[in-house]
């Protein structure tokens, strides 16, 4: 016996359903979208924060952001000219390729970015001003698979 | 003009004897123990370096938002965390983390950047040996 979809709203959940759950599926992966990372990049970049994948921001923002090392969000990560030319080109490389990706955020910050925010809107703002959390930059604090490029949600756990 | 006449087997183990050099200075160029970084900062500074002088350097602050213990802790034989991330630091007490101050170029780009954010400009060699003469004394 066939499935026969006589009406138009029968057809229209049917496809809403299938379109819902294909979406769900290719969702669940988590680390699908980021490049693995730089070797040298990884050792550079990740003393005080995790590597951020340079998937999640366009060009334009690395750009100001490895021009700018020494006042870097607060503090000096300045670099010497030779190692900050080699990651800026494979950072350069794989920018802004994370399919979320649009318009360059604000301050040049990940956690200011359009999908970031809509992905996080049901963290409550007490869960950021945890002393286990501290920043919204502190991808572990909940994402203990993020130095993988591992976020899928269905992993994560919010610490008390 | 004829080259000078090497018998095949020496001109070989001359050969395999640069290749040694190189690979042992190419990589970890700057190796070195923490106890050589220190006498490199005390020829510098020209004085002996004062631990407890390191300390109280260490802990305080100068003028501005951070210390070093700000993410080092104040006894930094333990994991540390940074003051913005929260991002874990190992402990800088070399007895309680070997890797500590055995890379000069490394300990020095850290200095730059630290010192910068937390005294508003390089760390001279006196205080840098003080620091790391503190560290030192550290002990399980």
């Amino acid at each position: 016996m066939s499935l026969q979809l006589r009406s138009f709203f029968g057809r229209l959940a049917f496809g809403l359903i299938a379109a819902g759950a294909i979406t769900h599926l290719a969702m669940a992966e988590g680390n699908g979208r980021m490049v693995p990372l730089l070797p040298e990049y990884q050792q550079e970049c990740a003393a005080c924060h995790i590597a951020y994948s340079p998937t999640l921001m366009p060009a334009a923002s690395w750009r100001r952001i490895m021009g700018n090392l020494p006042k870097h969000f607060g503090t000096d990560a300045s670099l010497d000219a030779a190692t900050v030319k080699e990651l800026s080109g494979w950072i350069n490389s794989h920018a802004g390729t994370y399919k979320r990706v649009k318009e360059e955020p604000p301050q040049d910050r990940i956690t200011r970015t359009a999908w970031f925010i809509r992905k996080h809107d049901e963290v409550s703002a007490a869960s950021w001003k945890l002393p286990a959390v501290k920043s919204a930059s502190n991808c572990i604090a909940c994402h203990s698979t993020a130095e993988k490029g591992d976020f899928n949600e269905h992993n994560v756990r919010i610490p008390r | 003009m004829s080259l000078l006449p090497l018998h095949q087997s020496s001109f070989r183990s001359i050969l395999a004897v640069l290749g040694l050099v190189a690979a042992v200075l190419a990589p970890g160029a700057h190796a070195a123990t923490p106890a050589e970084l220190l006498s490199g900062y005390t020829a510098q500074a020209g004085s002996p370096a004062v631990p407890a002088r390191g300390q109280q350097f260490f802990a305080t602050r100068h003028g501005r938002e951070w210390s070093c213990s700000s993410c080092h802790g104040a006894m930094p034989t333990q994991t540390g965390k940074h003051a913005s991330t929260g991002k874990s630091i190992g402990a800088m007490a070399p007895a309680f983390n070997p890797t500590r101050f055995t890379d000069a170029v490394k300990t020095e780009k850290w200095f730059r950047r630290n010192c910068n954010d937390v005294v508003g400009r390089e760390c001279t060699p006196a205080e840098k040996a003080d620091v790391l003469s503190w560290l030192l004394t550290l002990k399980p």
